[in-house]
């Protein structure tokens, strides 16, 4: 028996699930929305290269393709209501000699078949204008003007916060075990946190998208590959690249790109293998030589001196076939209801530009639902808009003056690096979608990622956490279950 | 009983001369590898009686840290350092603490007091 | 209380903010304020709670802290002020400083000399292309020391360390000394990199054995430390095929070297030497900025503490005298401030020993005609200095007034000279 019930479950707290959250949010509906982590965020959108794609890489008539160009039309609004750092700088494919510039047109006629809006092409000398820094051999670039730059983790934290502050219920530490089914219908799941009922449920499990349907049956065939891709992050003290550059791209990724991020923080990567584990996210030689060979063909002043961190992410690459006829291509995005299971929305393999086409996803299940019969009726006091949080370092003194007179914890800083204070950390622990662990703290704040990596801040963040949820330090984690930062008091032996 | 040879890492100065030591229990019948007479000196000292500075900390209650950081007054005997520690573990001083108060009188009785590093202001 | 200017503002008070407070002090400055980040002066000295500090300038064998506490006493005793919990967010070429603290909010604060003493920062994993996992249990030795020493928390049960340098050896004997297992130290160079005693002290006394030309690989658990895969190098620091062994722990130290922490001397103009990662300095420790010093590991790392000292000291002293030269030479000049209906007078300051040798004259215009009898005076104050009497005042006609050798001793005792035109 079903303990309690839901209009929908939302499997899946990436930016995904976070944004069908949001945009469902608007409606009568109660809404369940389960995460397998201790946070949002912690799946395939806590590292990548936060592009919000223009649009003319994906296969014309894809999904992908589709999705994309109309999610990224969503940005500026989307970015306004919610307060996700954004930045319409236009994406640059830079053609490095004579010989890869009808490559160039061959992604202009792409974009033209997409729909793509604003490109221009460029010539060599205007790039080097643009990005003084660019190799000099550069022959061209496609500016795909509309193309920009987002903080994935902020868009995916606002978007999971809209939704709790419109009444969707949000559980962390929540993993989706099986689906409880009456004949082909489905009425509820199974978690690790107990037995839920629902009418509907939406599949937006990332890396486990493909576990998750073929627990009900759904499309055997189907087979998440993680693609994973390695970083480095630059001290953007020591380098500032202006724009975001890509390569001419190779067949299996867009290939290396040396790009800003809206933290100011220049950025190399992503490479791309394919592996089998999907919790595999180590950081290899051979991946971050691959990356930084390719960086150099773009920028080759960069120096790996000036690097301050390295990742991986994973990339949850699919193998479903596109529905338009005549399009042969057999990596699209699934946002479908199955026509064998009832109850199901099933969003498999949303690879990139699965950010920016996270707003245009949501939509689509929002339509995928009201096809179906579903009487969606807006509620009256929705509020699509998620308030500002300052943050201490982007003010001018005049304001950082007022923010400490109000709360005098904005004048103690914790990260020196970024300027972070216990002010915001303390907001960030008791937001709609609290912050309870290390990581979290650090990927809303951006603490930690600076010159020293948490050296400094560390302690102190493991204080503060304790004080704020009232747990001893020993308790503190760094990223959830499993991952305590502390042993034991110093003067307690054994154990 | 047997004679054997033991090398030794003279700390006297930072040379950090390693010595051979041939020695028939704690009787030294010769030293090599020395550059100063402090080697022998040192030598003799670590077969016969090594001993060592011991640093370690304390609880403390009611201070604005929970540990104070305390030193022994004089190098103690190297067999019993783990012993010393273990007392210390037993200890909790009240807050203020001052430097150089005594925390533990005539350790393990060995005329040697463990003494506070700093000074500990209370919450 | 703040004061708006100091003589001397020193940034941070580990061993050389502290020895250069103390003599800048002691040189005659009469303003000095320490800006601190912790909740207590001593810096990174109060987490060293072994022994080795002083041997050379005190002949004495302190602990950190205990060393730390001398100068603190001294400190509060020749009252120098102390802004601590405080952080100092820029620094300007012509020392403006802006900090901010918890409990004084926001300071911006003058200086007329600036000690530069923030000491350095630990190299990261990721400076050293450490590859693998990042589980919960990889931290510098520093940030291990500050939690097993002052937070009162071991970081982990298990430890394998990697470079064996002082602040790894020493960590190796804390650890074992609180009860916890040292499994291995691995050091990529061919030697040790830090003291021998502290090699027989530390690792030789417990039998925690020392690998050199070894590295770690990677790093192993996804939640948490569960292993790090070492390996060893050749003289190119290349992995050799085969020699990897998983070496199980919970926690991984790095103690693979300092960095001296200079990004507020960048904001201040302060011109970095790029082999050293610090300032350049002159003798007496000043950079290119003038009236900016740097003293201690902000400068270059040093491997004892009372050198850090004997810097400091050095930058105390050169600011202190640097900080009096601009007093002396702020006070040689007095301001001419335009009072009542005076749009502008000229010069702006006065160099009071110029009265010496001849009387100097002022010039000015008035903002309204006065037809009448007025009196140009200029005022100390409330005090008359220098007074002449006109028929009347016109903007069209430059007025000018004497100060005669005479107002000698009036001119030097002001700051400030104000130039009235009003109606006799």
């Amino acid at each position: 028996m079903a303990k309690k019930n839901y209009d929908v479950i939302i499997i899946g707290a990436g930016v995904v699930g976070c944004m069908v959250a949001r945009f469902l949010s608007r409606y009568k509906l109660r809404i369940l929305h389960i995460e397998k982590e201790a946070d949002v965020c912690m799946g395939a959108t806590s590292a990548n290269t936060a592009i919000i794609h223009a649009g003319y890489d994906p296969v014309p008539g894809s999904l992908k393709a589709v999705m994309n160009v109309q999610g990224n039309k969503m940005w500026d609004t989307l970015a306004g209501e919610l307060h996700i750092p954004f930045e319409r700088r236009g994406d640059y494919v830079v053609a490095i000699g004579k010989e890869e510039l009808p490559a160039l047109d061959e992604l202009w006629d792409r974009g033209v078949k997409n729909g793509v809006p604003g490109m221009i092409m460029l010539s060599g000398a205007e790039v080097r204008r643009r990005e003084p820094d660019i190799n000099p051999e550069v022959s061209g670039a496609l500016w795909a003007s509309t193309g920009g730059i987002a903080d994935p983790f902020a868009a995916t934290v606002a978007a999971a916060e809209n939704a709790v502050m419109n009444g969707v219920e949000l559980m962390l530490d929540t993993k989706f075990e099986d689906w409880v089914m009456d004949g082909s219908r489905i009425v509820g799941i199974k978690t690790n946190q107990g037995t839920f009922g629902c009418r509907w449920a939406v599949n937006a499990a990332g890396l486990y998208s493909d576990v998750v349907m073929h627990k009900a049956g759904i499309r055997p065939e189907f087979k998440i590959t993680p693609r994973k891709g390695e970083y480095y992050v630059f001290d953007r003290a020591e380098i500032a690249v202006n724009n975001v550059l890509f390569p001419v791209p190779s067949k299996i990724s867009k290939g290396i790109l040396v790009t800003t991020t809206v933290h100011g923080n220049t950025i190399i990567g992503p490479n791309a293998q394919e592996i089998e584990d999907k919790e595999d996210r180590s950081v290899t030689q051979e991946g971050l030589d691959e990356v930084w060979e390719g960086a150099q063909k773009l920028v080759p002043k960069l120096s790996l001196k000036h690097a301050i961190a390295v990742f991986a992410g994973l990339r949850p690459g699919g193998n479903a076939s596109c529905k338009t006829p005549g399009v042969d291509y057999k990596k699209d995005y699934i946002i479908e209801i199955p026509d064998e299971v009832r109850g199901f929305v099933n969003l498999g393999g949303i690879e990139s530009p699965g950010l920016v086409s996270s707003p245009a996803i949501a939509q689509r299940v929002v339509d995928l639902l009201k096809d179906a019969g579903e009487n969606l009726e807006e509620k009256p006091d929705w509020d699509p808009i998620r308030p500002e949080r300052p943050r201490f370092r982007d003010l001018m003194p005049e304001e950082q003056k007022i923010l400490i007179q109000n709360d005098p914890r904005y004048g103690r800083i914790v990260c020196r690096c970024e300027y972070v204070t216990e002010g915001e950390i303390v907001a960030e622990i008791h937001a709609p979608v609290p912050a309870t662990s290390y990581d979290a703290i650090k990927r809303r704040t951006w603490l930690g990622t600076g010159r020293c990596q948490g050296g400094f801040d560390t302690p102190r963040v493991v204080e503060i956490l304790a004080r704020e949820l009232g747990i001893s330090p020993l308790e503190v984690t760094k990223k959830g279950a499993g991952s305590k930062l502390l042993a034991r008091p110093t003067k307690e032996v054994g154990g | 009983m047997a004679e054997e040879t033991t090398k030794i890492i003279c700390i006297t100065c930072p040379m950090g001369c390693t010595l051979e030591v041939t020695h028939e229990g704690k009787t030294i019948t010769k030293v090599e590898g020395e550059q100063c007479k402090r080697g022998k000196e040192y030598a003799q000292a670590e077969l016969t009686d090594p001993r060592r500075m011991v640093t370690s900390t304390v609880k403390v209650k009611g201070g604005v840290h929970p540990l104070v950081p305390v030193y022994t007054a004089a190098p103690i005997p190297k067999p019993k350092i783990f012993d010393l520690l273990a007392e210390l573990r037993k200890v909790e001083l009240p807050a203020p603490v001052e430097t150089g108060q005594k925390v533990l009188e005539n350790a393990l009785d060995t005329g040697i007091d463990v003494l506070a590093s700093r000074n500990l202001p209370a919450a | 209380m703040l004061k708006e200017m100091y003589d001397v503002i020193v940034i941070g008070s580990g061993p050389g903010g502290l020895a250069a407070a103390i003599e800048a002090k002691k040189t005659g400055a009469e303003d000095v304020l320490i800006i601190e980040r912790d909740k207590e002066l001593g810096g990174i000295l109060l987490q060293c709670i072994h022994n080795g500090f002083g041997v050379e300038i005190f002949k004495e064998d302190y602990t950190g802290p205990t060393y730390a506490q001398r100068f603190i006493s001294d400190v509060h005793q020749l009252g120098v002020e102390t802004l601590l919990d405080a952080m100092v967010l820029d620094i300007s070429p012509n020392r403006h400083i802006y900090a901010i603290s918890k409990w004084s909010g926001f300071a911006e604060l003058d200086a007329r000399a600036i000690v530069l003493s923030m000491g350095a920062r630990e190299r990261t994993r990721a400076q050293i292309r450490l590859r693998g996992t990042r589980p919960a249990g990889v931290y510098t030795a520093g940030t291990a020391q500050r939690f097993t020493n002052i937070e009162g928390y071991l970081p982990g049960k298990r430890f394998v360390i990697l470079g064996s340098g002082d602040i790894g050896m020493i960590m190796a004997r804390r650890l074992t000394f609180e009860g916890a297992k040292v499994e291995r130290v691995l050091e990529i160079m061919p030697f040790l990199t830090g003291l021998t005693r502290n090699y027989v002290q530390c690792l030789l006394d417990f039998d925690i054995p020392l690998q050199l030309r070894h590295t770690v690989k990677r790093i192993m658990g996804s939640s948490r430390v569960e292993a790090v895969e070492a390996v060893q190098v050749d003289e190119k620091w290349q992995p050799i095929a085969g020699t990897e062994e998983i070496i199980p722990c919970d926690t991984l130290l790095l103690s693979v070297g300092l960095i001296p922490e200079n990004e507020l001397s960048k904001k201040a103009g302060v011109v970095l030497d790029p082999v050293t990662g610090g300032p350049f300095v002159d003798e007496g420790m000043q950079t290119n900025v003038a009236g900016i010093f740097a003293a201690g590991n902000v400068v270059h790392i040093y491997d004892l503490v009372d050198w850090v000292t004997e810097a400091g000291s050095v930058a105390g002293r050169a600011a202190a005298k640097y900080a009096i030269a601009q007093r002396q030479e702020a006070a040689r000049h007095v301001k001419m401030q335009a009072g009542q209906n005076v749009r502008y007078v000229v010069p702006h300051r006065l160099d009071k020993e110029s009265l010496v040798e001849e009387d100097q004259k002022l010039q000015m215009r008035v903002i309204q005609p006065i037809e009448g009898n007025v009196w140009v005076e200029v005022k100390d104050g409330d005090e008359l200095v220098a007074r002449k009497g006109q028929r009347y005042a016109r903007p069209g006609e430059m007025v000018d007034i004497k100060l005669p050798q005479k107002a000698y001793d009036a001119v030097r005792k002001a700051d400030r000279l104000t130039v009235n035109v009003v109606p006799r």
